[in-house]
């Protein structure tokens, strides 16, 4: 065996703009502010940072960023594919550079201007990869239909209800009620507004989707011992994963044999090989939710309950403040911002150092994970 | 990159002005080749067998580079379905009520297609009352030339 990753590095640094439906300054902009906010967090000067990782759907790039903050000679760049997948991977890809010498000072930030921008699906000459042929002429248009699709067949096996989803939008919503940064901040939901709610791919609803959002956050990863000396308490990087199951096709995964098991399987066995600690061990997790079926799918592959069985763990306040697993204790991306799940990590670093709006009790370990239904990723943290 | 889908440029106002046109990649080409046939076929490999889909150069099995196109029954059962509702692009927000369906193939179930339910081959996509949707219903397959002059396939309920 060679080094471990295990909590060889820690997150010293968290910052972030507001988050709006429409924010008046470039994604640049806001990808320096949320930056050079993260460094202030940490107390390390901008020339210090070595070492940057985004999503390949960031459109900031390491060269603008570095020149804009004052960063020094950059050792390590690296970007990860799949969207919301991509998130958590961006932490590790840091953690591993560090652990390894490659660089002392990473910075992994996300800035979206999805709430001002364009929508994808509007645009009839989008170039798509390889599905695109097989899915897009029949109607097959949006993230949601592909997901709904999901969800149709995982409500059919399964018995999984309306009424389970509706547990997911709800505690995401009511932790965004109690979070001033959140988009639905004092903007509470009830189960008639759920149950009457438009369509948007049957069987999803408008509160089965992510909010559309403006803003940028950041985090600053360095070493664990590095990390001790930082202004704040070190959220120490236990365990990290990837995870893209054999077979796979992305989002549209309806063609490997068996398409409920998603990439939080794969990634779950590769983050628990690399823990000390079992799904039983997580005081609160921020599980990706683009979409809130995504929940009970994420629960069963991260091993919180047997297959088929996500939904109904939803069930009796589970994923409530006091509940089993207190969920996406920001709000989420359905409540507080979408920003391809990167404030699932800050918010996890915000629970790890006692500081969360909606804190659990002594919480000292906290699962974060990437988008599922995509090549995906997870961080397991601990204070 | 080669473009996957682009929009149909004659409009037909009963049925599919702008649907979008696939537009296939070097993998996918024969299986609208053989539709435009009426013909519905799925890549195999030519030294072990195995189905398989979406197509692409290699058999993840035995790694084989050798494929042939299969021709199927046409049957199949419904594994899943979503009715979108707007924001849709135009051309399918002006047919609401209108199924997107996966088919899983009788004959090699783990082949799921992604299609649309109708009542007959050039029917529009929102000619199925939504309440006849069924995981499990068995369809079979027929063929529609769209606007732009490429056939897709298409799925007929077997007891309609
Ligand atoms: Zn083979």
């Amino acid at each position: 065996m060679g080094a471990t990753l295990k909590d060889a590095t820690a997150i010293a640094g968290i910052g972030q703009t507001p988050f709006a439906r429409q924010l008046p300054e470039s994604e640049k902009t806001l990808a320096c502010r949320a930056i050079v906010a993260a460094l202030d967090d940490a107390g390390i000067a901008p020339s210090e940072v070595d070492a940057f990782a985004s999503y390949t759907m960031e459109e900031t790039d390491e060269v603008e960023i570095a020149k804009a903050i004052g960063a020094g000679d950059v050792t390590h760049f690296s970007k990860v594919g799949y969207g919301g997948g991509g998130s958590c991977a961006t932490v590790a890809h840091l953690a591993a550079a560090i652990a390894t010498g490659q660089a002392s000072v990473g910075v992994a930030w996300r800035s979206r201007k999805r709430g001002s921008g364009p929508r994808p699906w509007k645009n009839t000459r989008v170039q798509l990869p390889t599905p695109g042929q097989w899915t897009r002429p029949f109607g097959l248009l949006r993230p949601a239909d592909e997901i709904g699709m999901l969800a149709r067949r995982y409500m059919h096996e399964y018995g999984a209800t309306r009424d389970h989803l509706f547990n997911v939008a709800l505690a995401c919503r009511n932790r965004a009620n109690q979070n001033p940064a959140a988009i639905m901040y004092e903007r509470p939901l009830t189960r008639e507004m759920y149950m009457t709610a438009r369509w948007i791919s049957e069987p999803l609803c408008l509160f089965d989707n992510c909010l559309e959002t403006d803003g940028a956050l950041a985090c600053v990863v360095v070493a664990a011992e590095r990390a001790r000396d930082c202004r704040q308490r070190p959220v120490y990087v236990h365990s990290a994963a990837q995870g893209l199951p054999a077979q796979h096709h992305g989002m549209v995964n309806y063609w490997n044999d068996d398409p409920l098991t998603g990439p939080a399987w794969t990634a779950a066995r590769h983050l628990w090989k690399g823990a000390d600690l079992g799904p039983q061990d997580v005081d609160v997790a921020q599980i990706y939710d683009a979409f809130t079926p995504l929940i009970p799918l994420s629960l069963e592959g991260y091993g919180f309950c047997g297959r088929g069985e996500g939904a109904a763990f939803t069930e009796g306040g589970a994923l409530e403040i006091g509940g089993r697993l207190p969920l996406n204790t920001g709000g989420g991306g359905l409540s507080e911002a979408y920003v391809h799940g990167f404030n699932l990590i800050t918010e996890g670093v915000k629970q790890l150092r006692g500081t969360s709006t909606a804190q659990v009790p002594d919480a000292a370990t906290c699962l974060v994970t990437a988008g599922e239904g995509v090549p995906t990723s997870a961080l397991l943290l601990r204070s | 990159m080669t473009p996957i889908v682009a929009p149909a440029t004659d409009n037909r106002p009963d049925n599919g002005a702008d649907l979008l046109l696939p537009v296939p990649d070097e993998d996918g080409a024969p299986f609208w080749e053989y539709a435009a046939r009426g013909e519905l076929r799925v890549q195999a490999c030519a030294d072990c067998d195995e189905l398989r889909f979406p197509p692409r150069p290699c058999c993840p099995h035995c790694q084989s580079f050798a494929a042939r196109w299969q021709r199927m029954s046409g049957r199949g059962r419904i594994w899943s379905y979503v009715l979108p509702h707007p924001p849709l692009l135009p051309a399918y927000a002006e047919q609401p009520g209108y199924n997107a369906i996966v088919v899983e193939l009788a004959e090699a179930p783990r082949i799921r297609l992604v299609g649309n339910l109708v009542t007959a081959a050039d029917a529009p996509l929102n000619s199925v009352d939504p309440a006849r949707l069924r995981i499990g219903a068995p369809v079979k397959a027929v063929f529609h030339t769209m606007p732009g002059g490429v056939t897709v396939p298409r799925w007929l309920l077997e007891r309609p």
